[in-house]
């Protein structure tokens, strides 16, 4: 039997990264969902009609498996770490209780409506359903992420005991809630849905377009689409991956700013230094070097001076408090040392992809390099990968505490669970969730392989045949 | 501090709002029970068809609503946790197991209809089928064995007043499902749906008998027999007869108003026997869990301005699908 400590981080680690992927997804697909649902209100194109179809299958798979891992998380909030919940529940239950209540509810009836209505509402109600199930997802990010970011950077409480009890009261709620993370952890959140929505997108049109042969004249049954769904994800991601690594730079400043033990963590300082420089790529120079990745015994490439430049804002001299420093024990740094720069390499090679990408719709060849588009399928999920990397750098960088500086992990979890218990629903979870993910990927696959509707079976296809400008204008 | 000036230091217009909340938060759970309730049964009653098309309109019935109705027990977890963070705390780590037996159940009836539809081959569909139902009774069988135990305070996984409970809250869901059927439907598919109606008032009639006995003879510090509960008592009587006559009169959706009533009953009956108590295994009053003013203040006046929204929803929602239910909907 686990530790009910290890067993409760393990089994809320494990929920978590399996919950972010269909909220990633939810949140991604809704501002493209909002465009083709206006384009194909406002043009009798068919071929946005069939867009927003496709792709409202997938979003609303993914948001029924979200809704079901979602409620796990929050109930294991009392069911797992109950001393967190009862010590904190003034600060982190509010936020919670506003998220059902601001934009789960917006968003699940509203897609409804979206999902089963077209044939039932007025344009303007469905155009409405649409933006309310896209508000409704970037809402329920507003608030998980105002709870997540207090627990960073926790502003706006007193710290009182009440029979014995730590008690984290709130006495300011505006510089709680609007604590110094939660723009950062917004922007950078969010644009990173939509950026992973886009690589995945492109990814599936690639697929297409290389197992196909689709060129761009080709006006076989679903060439349109693939070549449109291509096209719009691309303008996306050439927008949002550069932007993503120029955030995540200013970000990464933010973070030694106010948490200098998880920045010394991303960069494996163990002791205070100057001119620490910054490995883009590494190798261990023994086993040991994977699990304890100190600077020294890397073999690598590293910017001299890089890691001050970055903490710092342009200063290579700049001093990095090393990990010894602080009273506290160090995360597990070799995991947070690798998903950093897991992170970072996946936000380079995206901007690599666009650009590749971009040029060769320049020079009219983006249907014919067959190694693009191989890259684009082989990309297709590495958003999401980013994601889920980011955030373990952000939680287990968090690490020994549950709210910074305030409660350790330790501390939070549930006093009266037992080691069998916790081991048993860890068990389960592992099974079911593979479950899960093995069943969601089957289904994407299907609804992927099936590909568009006909456009024959569009209502705009019948009202509105005009073969003649089908091919030519995407 | 001294920047919220009484707004951190007093209630709001000085209402009592630890009460309000107390009853705020079962009235959410009400809230669910109510409408994710008739899922339930609908769920439940998919075991007795047979026949594809029929199984077809009972997904299509509850389509676009289970999952705007189940956000309510998701706003109720938060709403408890919002005002009652101990509570909140102590009861779900308690029942730990417990918690995550509904969570299971609710994963299956979530997945299972999204599923159902994916492929159209019959061993696919008997599963995802099966599937369904099992989920559809499980999860309100285990939220029943929550809510005995939330007011009893037993805290092993199963007790026997747990069990009654929870049949007894299944039962409730079946006569909720037929009562949305029947009002829902058409032609032979209404009436055998119908037929179901007092076989399963009946069957909650009975548990809800037999656990005030249990009650009386057993727990006599929660005063069954005071006032307000027996009036409770005879509220659900007189809906549950209300039900009978409408469904014999063919006045379905009649039939189905009275379930509201009966599912607030049954609410109101556990909160009444709770206060003021909001935790009875710790003894923790509903005073003694409350959260500072300021976070209740601040709470009220969200759910003051969100509650209003949220039924706007709703009610756009209902009345977009109202009507009888056409075969072969799908995806816009
Ligand atoms: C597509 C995904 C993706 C990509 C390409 C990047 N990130 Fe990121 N990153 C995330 C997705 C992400 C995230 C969504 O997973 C996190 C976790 C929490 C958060 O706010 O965003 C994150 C967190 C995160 C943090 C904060 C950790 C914390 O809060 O403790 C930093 C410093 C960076 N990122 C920096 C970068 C840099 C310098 C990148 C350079 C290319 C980068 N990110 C690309
Ligand atoms: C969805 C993206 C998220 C992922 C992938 C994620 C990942 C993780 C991981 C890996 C851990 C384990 C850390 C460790 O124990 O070493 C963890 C812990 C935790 N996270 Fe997150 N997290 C996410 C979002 C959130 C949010 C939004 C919140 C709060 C609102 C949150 C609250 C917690 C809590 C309370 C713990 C347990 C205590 C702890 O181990 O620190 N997480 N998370
Ligand atoms: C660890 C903390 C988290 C908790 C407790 C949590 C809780 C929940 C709950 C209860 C649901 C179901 C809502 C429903 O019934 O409709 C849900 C779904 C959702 N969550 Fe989370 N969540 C967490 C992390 C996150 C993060 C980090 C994000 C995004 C930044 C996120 C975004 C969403 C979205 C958009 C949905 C809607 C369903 C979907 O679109 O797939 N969640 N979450």
């Amino acid at each position: 039997m686990l530790d009910p400590v290890i067993a409760s981080r393990l089994q809320f680690a494990l929920t978590t990264i399996v919950h972010i992927i269909f909220p990633v997804m939810s949140m991604g697909l809704a501002p493209f969902l909002i465009y083709f649902t206006w384009k194909d209100i406002r043009t009798d194109d068919p071929v946005y009609e069939q867009l927003r179809r496709f792709w409202t299958k997938i979003f609303a798979v993914s948001f029924v498996v979200g809704t079901v891992t979602g409620i796990v998380l929050e109930f294991e909030f009392g069911t797992n770490f109950a001393a967190f919940s009862t010590a904190a529940g003034e600060l982190f239950g509010g936020p919670l209780a506003t998220e059902g209540m601001m934009a789960f509810m917006l968003e699940a009836t509203f897609l409804g409506v979206f999902v089963f209505g077209r044939e039932k509402v007025s344009d303007a109600l469905y155009m409405v359903s649409a933006v309310a199930v896209g508000l409704g997802t970037w809402l329920s990010a507003v608030w998980i992420l105002v709870a997540n970011s207090w627990m960073q950077t926790p502003r706006g409480y007193e710290l009182a005991r009440e029979s014995g009890q730590l008690v984290v009261s709130l006495v300011d709620p505006i510089a709680a809630y609007a604590n110094p993370r939660f723009p950062w952890m917004f922007v950078h959140m969010q644009n990173a849905a939509v950026l992973s929505v886009a690589l995945f997108m492109a990814g599936v049109a690639a697929y297409h377009v290389w197992q196909r042969g689709i060129s761009a004249d080709d006006d076989r049954e679903g060439a349109r689409f693939w070549r449109k769904t291509l096209k719009v994800a691309l303008v996306v991601l050439l927008v949002t991956a550069p932007f993503q690594a120029i955030h995540g730079d200013a970000y990464g400043r933010h973070v030694y700013e106010t948490q200098p033990q998880k920045f010394a963590a991303m960069e494996a300082v163990w002791e205070t230094d100057s001119y620490v420089p910054e490995y883009i790529f590494a190798v261990p120079t023994s086993l040991d070097g994977i699990t304890d990745p100190r600077a020294k015994e890397l073999f690598g490439i590293g910017i001299p001076g890089g890691a001050s430049w970055l903490a710092s804002g342009g200063d290579p001299q700049a001093e990095i408090t090393g990990l010894n420093e602080f009273g506290t024990e160090a995360p597990p740094v070799a995991v947070v040392f690798w998903s950093f720069r897991l992170m970072v390499a996946a936000g380079f090679w995206f901007i690599l992809l666009a650009f590749w990408a971009a040029y060769r719709w320049w020079t009219d060849e983006l249907y014919d390099d067959d190694l693009l588009h191989k890259a684009f399928v082989g990309s297709s999920l590495l958003g999401i990968f980013a994601v889920e990397v980011g955030w373990i750098v952000t939680e287990v960088g968090r690490q020994p505490w549950v709210i910074q500086g305030v409660l350790r992990t330790s501390e939070g979890v549930s006093p009266g669970l037992t080691g069998f218990e916790a081991t048993l629903t860890l068990v389960g979870f592992a099974v079911v969730y593979t479950g899960l993910l093995a069943l969601y990927t089957y289904v994407i696959r299907r609804i992927i392989r099936e590909g568009p509707p006909s456009v024959d079976d569009t209502a705009a296809g019948s009202e509105a045949a005009s073969p003649a400008g089908v091919t030519g204008d995407d | 501090m001294t920047e919220y000036g009484a707004f951190a230091t007093d209630p709001l217009f000085g209402l009592p709002l630890q009460e309000l909340w107390f009853g705020l938060v079962f009235f959410i759970l009400g809230m669910f029970l109510f409408l994710d309730g008739f899922d339930f049964g609908v769920g439940a009653l998919f075991a007795t068809r047979e026949d594809d098309e029929e199984r077809e309109t009972l997904l299509a019935a509850i389509g676009p609503f289970w999952d705007g109705n189940e956000v309510w027990l998701v706003v109720f977890g938060g709403a408890l946790f919002a005002a009652f963070p101990a509570v909140y705390a102590n009861l779900f780590s308690r029942h730990y197991l417990l918690m995550f037996a509904i969570l299971g159940a609710l994963i299956l009836r979530g997945l299972a209809p999204e599923m159902y539809e994916q492929r159209h081959d019959e061993a696919w569909q008997t599963w995802w089928g099966r599937a369904f139902v099992v989920g559809s009774v499980s999860a309100p069988f285990f939220l029943g064995v929550f809510a005995a135990h939330w007011l009893l305070g037993v805290e092993s996984l199963l007790s026997l007043p747990g069990v009654v409970v929870g049949l007894a809250v299944v039962a409730l869901t079946v006569v909720a499902g037929v009562g949305f059927l029947a009002m829902k439907t058409r032609g032979s598919l209404q009436r055998d749906v119908a037929d179901y109606g007092p076989r399963a008032m009946a069957a909650y009639l009975a548990l809800v008998v037999v656990t005030l006995g249990y009650l009386v003879a057993v727990r006599p510090d929660l005063g069954v027999l005071a006032p307000v509960p027996l009036a409770l008592v005879a509220v659900t009587l007189a809906a549950a007869a209300g039900y009978l006559l409408a469904l014999r009169e063919g006045r379905y959706a009649l039939a189905f108003g009275t379930v509201p009533v009966l599912v607030f009953a049954f609410v109101a009956l556990v909160a009444t026997l709770m206060f003021p108590l909001a935790d009875p295994a710790t003894g923790l009053t509903v005073a003694d869990a409350i959260v500072s003013v300021l976070p209740l203040n601040i709470m009220s006046v969200a759910s003051a301005l969100l509650l209003p929204l949220v039924f706007t929803y709703f009610g756009i929602l209902y009345s977009t699908f109202s009507g009888p239910i056409e075969t072969g909907e799908s995806y816009s």
